[in-house]
């Protein structure tokens, strides 16, 4: 036997998206019965690591993976997820991934049921066998009480707490005879107190069987408190691999943070002192993945406000719901007039403006024009660019005027594209958020909200599309919120930042304030 | 105080989840003293009607097990059939052994329209009750092409009596006497001045236990996974295209034996017109039984088609009595049986919004808990 061999050992992984390097020489090893905490922000490459590991097709439909991976000393690359869990890799992903009317039982063997032959199924095949219920509860409690946290199999999900459904997943992977590592990807972010307790317990009773696991989470103090290692990722690079007795949190948070080269802004101004032109009060906002659960928040008139935090925790929840995309409640008042929620127009109308995180989707009008796409907006709400006929009665485009515009938009924020009337879909991501930014600004709103402009584009882009929003603020006066998970990012641009964390603004600070505050901030509340 | 609420919601739910049902048992009820027919005709009509309509409507179950809604397709099943029975006819096999042989012959053709459909639909997730639909109309085009110009001219067609005068194409209508009520007349028992169809009803009662084996199958429980959630099943190795297409193939193999059934009760085939009505009137039985397009159980296709044929022996009465016009009637019941298809379509789409604003409602209650 090879006993020594570790489990899993992992040799200069690398791995790039067309040219964007994300990892880059990754190694670790792990041993039976180790348990790893996985640490790392947005971005840092946790989950490209897992999918690799995990033999996710996005990782081989983008070209595959350098390096190797070795179980037992042995050389393995896995095509499918299906391999990977033949080998004795189980996952629970962030969504859960379970049938909403089944039971827990049928949940955690689905696809892998005990079965019993009938006479039909001998006639036409396996698939018209029944299935062994008393073998399955059987099977299914086996792997619960291996978990070590009771659940009732005979629940069906949708009746669940969410944190049961987590228990769910687990004692799917648990169900397998196999199993020798567990990835779990956050998976305490929607456990209450007690619950994560629970899970801790277990996963100190799986190392305990000799399964090694990998646990991803942003709680930290989790992490001190049941694993063997500590990994810190960084920018694609491990940057730390240490064991966890020998750390503590606010080493952690540096280590996670930390830039080698701390940006500041050239040209900080003083905060300004104005009057509040936006108050949010108890606002909530049922937006998936993003749920904002009890925001307060004051934007003062003519500052740029940041809004920072971990993925999920509720920052895109904020202007989508204040913008009426999602369903939303509570009290927003923009410059002392209460502005209805969950109706666009309403927003639009009264001089807010949006740049979405999803571009693609929300954000364009992608097989239209340039022109369309910036002046869509504006004509629409504001009924600009457009010339009276018959007295008034129909309204003509006012093409040269619109010609115009796009042209200066073009111009000014160095939109790369054959002509005006280029289709937006055909321009890089770079210059798609260019003509985002375009079509806000033409509004000349006085407010605007702007949701991870930087996601996905170049630095040369980003650069630039930082600079219109400074210019556009300092030049118009006009009040920019923007929220972003790049954290110095924000501090390159925005007076102050607000920090959201567990769907609440866990603190709000001057942009000039250290990484390592921000960074305490952003794991404060996290749920 | 509390659970008194409670259970006044629980009734709410019970009366919003089950209106329509509701509705059609109090149409009915005012209906019945108005037309005033006697209980053993009205008996008499609901028995002959159940026996010939369930086993079609419950050929609809599997694909909405599966997630697939309301198979609008299983029109292709009935139109297999249909060219069946025309063969039987043609060679003159009578009685059971005709029916049977009739069955028998859709059977493959049913299948194979089946895994046309079905590979058709997996190509439009999502969308499979408006596709199929559509494709119901298309097929009907190709079944006119096969029955009208290709039987007699390019498929022998030996009796004349079922030609068209021109010599190719059959005739709009295709006497089925010799097949008519052969399966129901066998063991058919009386009570109390009720004739009942025993042997059918043993057949439907037999294609009941059938589902139910079904459903614990292995099969079964895939089709109920993928019909939950695709990405799921496909996620833990289910290969959801295949069952999908299974689960279209058996319903359109169920339908066609289901109409074999069906036309032997009617006793004379509508070559051009059986067909084309059949898909509509059973989804809209289904349905008044209290199915939605993502639910359906056995109870819901028996107590469909009771409410619904009900309502259909006695609107053009009480249409006629009402108004002094039968045509009314007539033209009530098939308006109704739209509008409800519509209504299952509509709450569908508001049970799901509801859900989803249901969360909204959780966090707000979740902040004014934090209040306190």
């Amino acid at each position: 036997m090879s006993n020594q061999a570790p489990l899993l050992e992992l040799k200069n992984i690398k791995k790039d998206f067309f040219g964007n390097q994300v990892l880059e020489d990754i190694n670790l090893t792990l041993r039976e019965g180790e348990v790893l905490g996985l640490v790392g922000e947005n971005g840092a490459g946790k989950s490209t690591l897992m999918k690799i590991l995990f033999g996710m097709n996005e990782i081989r439909e983008t070209g595959g993976y350098g390096g190797d991976i070795l179980l037992c000393g042995e050389k393995v690359s896995f095509a499918t997820p299906f391999e990977a869990l033949e080998h004795g890799i189980g996952m629970v992903h962030q969504e859960f991934s379970l049938i909403p009317g089944f039971t827990a039982t049928e949940n955690i063997l689905l696809n892998r049921e005990p079965q019993k032959k009938s006479v039909l199924s001998e006639v036409f095949g396996e698939r018209l066998n029944t299935l062994d219920r008393h073998e399955m509860d059987e099977r299914a409690e086996n792997a619960i009480e291996k978990m070590g946290v009771h659940i009732d199999g005979n629940m069906v999900i949708s009746d669940m707490p969410v944190g049961h459904k987590q228990f769910t997943e687990i004692a799917r992977e648990l169900s397998k005879e196999q199993l020798r590592l567990l990835i779990l990807d956050e998976p305490t972010a929607v456990l209450t107190e007690q619950e994560a307790e629970a899970l801790l317990d277990s996963i100190r009773g799986m190392s305990a069987r000799g399964i090694a696991v990998i646990f991803i989470t942003h709680r930290l103090q989790e992490i001190l408190n049941v694993c063997d290692k500590v990994v810190v990722m960084r920018d694609g690079c491990i940057v730390k691999d240490v064991p966890a007795k020998e750390t503590s949190i606010p080493e952690i948070t540096r280590w996670m943070v930390g830039r080698s080269v701390n940006t500041t802004q050239e040209d900080a101004r003083p905060i300004p002192e104005t009057k509040t032109i936006l108050s949010i009060e108890r606002l909530w906002v049922d937006m998936p993945g993003e749920t904002v659960r009890d925001v307060n928040l004051e934007v003062r008139e003519g500052e740029i406000l940041g809004i920072g935090g971990l993925a999920g925790q509720g920052k895109l929840g904020i202007p989508n719901g204040i913008m009426g995309l999602y369903d939303a409640g509570g009290k927003v008042t923009f410059e002392g007039k209460e502005i209805p929620l969950n109706s666009p127009r309403k927003c639009l109308d009264a001089n807010l403006a949006f740049v979405s995180e999803d571009r693609r989707g929300v954000g364009l009008l992608l097989d239209e024009s340039l022109e369309w796409n910036i002046s869509f907006p504006a004509m629409q709400i504001q009924g600009k660019y457009l010339k009276p006929l018959l007295g008034g009665l129909v309204h003509w485009r006012d093409e040269a005027a619109i010609r115009e515009v796009t042209q200066q938009y073009i111009d000014e924020l160095q939109i790369k594209c054959t002509s005006s009337r280029q289709r937006a879909k055909e321009l890089s991501g770079g210059n798609q958020q260019k003509v985002c930014l375009a079509k806000a600004f033409a509004l000349t709103p006085k407010f605007l909200f702007v949701s991870e402009p930087t996601r996905g584009i170049d630095v040369g882009a980003k650069a630039l599309v930082l600079k219109a929003l400074k210019k556009f603020n300092r030049e118009n006066g006009v009040t920019i919120v923007m929220i972003s998970s790049e954290l110095e990012e924000l501090r390159q641009i925005c007076d102050r930042i607000a920090i959201v964390s567990g769907g609440r603004i866990a603190g709000i600070r001057p942009a000039t304030d250290s990484s390592e505050d921000f960074g305490a901030l952003m794991v404060s509340q996290v749920v | 105080m509390n659970g008194k609420k409670t259970s006044g919601q629980k009734l709410l739910g019970f009366l919003g989840a089950n209106s329509v049902p509701i509705m059609f048992i109090i149409i009915i009820a005012f209906c019945i003293p108005v037309v005033g027919f006697s209980p053993t005709f009205l008996l008499n009509e609901i028995v002959t009607r159940l026996s010939r309509n369930a086993f079609l409507i419950l050929s609809l179950l599997i694909p909405i097990m599966a997630g697939m809604g309301l198979n609008f397709g299983m029109t292709l099943g009935a139109m297999a059939a249909e060219i069946a029975l025309i063969f039987v006819t043609d060679w003159q096999i009578w009685g059971i052994p005709g029916m049977v042989l009739a069955m028998i012959l859709s059977v493959p053709l049913s299948a194979l329209l089946g895994l046309l459909c079905g590979k058709i639909l997996n190509a439009a997730k999502g969308r499979e009750m408006i596709t199929s639909y559509i494709i119901s109309f298309f097929m009907n085009g190709m079944y006119q092409l096969v029955v009208l110009y290709m039987m007699g001219s390019i498929i022998p067609i030996l009796h004349n009596n079922i030609k068209l005068p021109r010599g190719y194409g059959v005739r709009s209508s295709v006497d089925l006497t010799h097949i008519r009520k052969c399966l129901d007349n066998l063991l058919a028992v009386n009570v109390a001045g009720v004739r009942i169809p025993l042997l059918t009803i043993l057949i439907i009662a037999a294609m009941c236990l059938v589902i139910v084996w079904f459903r614990r199958t292995k099969l079964g429980q895939d089709m109920r996974a993928v019909g939950q959630d695709m990405e799921v099943a496909r996620a833990a190795g289910i290969d959801v295209e295949r069952t999908r297409l299974i689960s279209i193939v058996i319903s359109t193999v169920l339908a066609g034996i289901g109409m074999v059934i069906y036309l032997q009760n009617m006793g004379d085939m509508a070559t051009y017109s059986s067909h084309s009505q059949i898909g509509m009137f059973c989804i809209a039985a289904l349905l008044v039984g209290g199915a939605s397009v993502d639910k359906a159980s056995i109870g819901n296709v028996f107590l469909g088609v009771i409410l619904f044929h009900t309502m259909f022996i006695l609107a053009p009465s009480a249409g006629a009595k009402i108004t002094g016009n039968e045509v009314i009637g007539e033209y009530f019941r098939v308006f109704v049986s739209y509008g409800v298809i519509t209504i299952a379509l509509v709450m569908y789409e508001t049970k799901k919004r509801r859900e989803k604003a249901g969360i909204g409602q959780q966090l707000a209650a979740a902040q004014k808990e934090g209040d306190k």
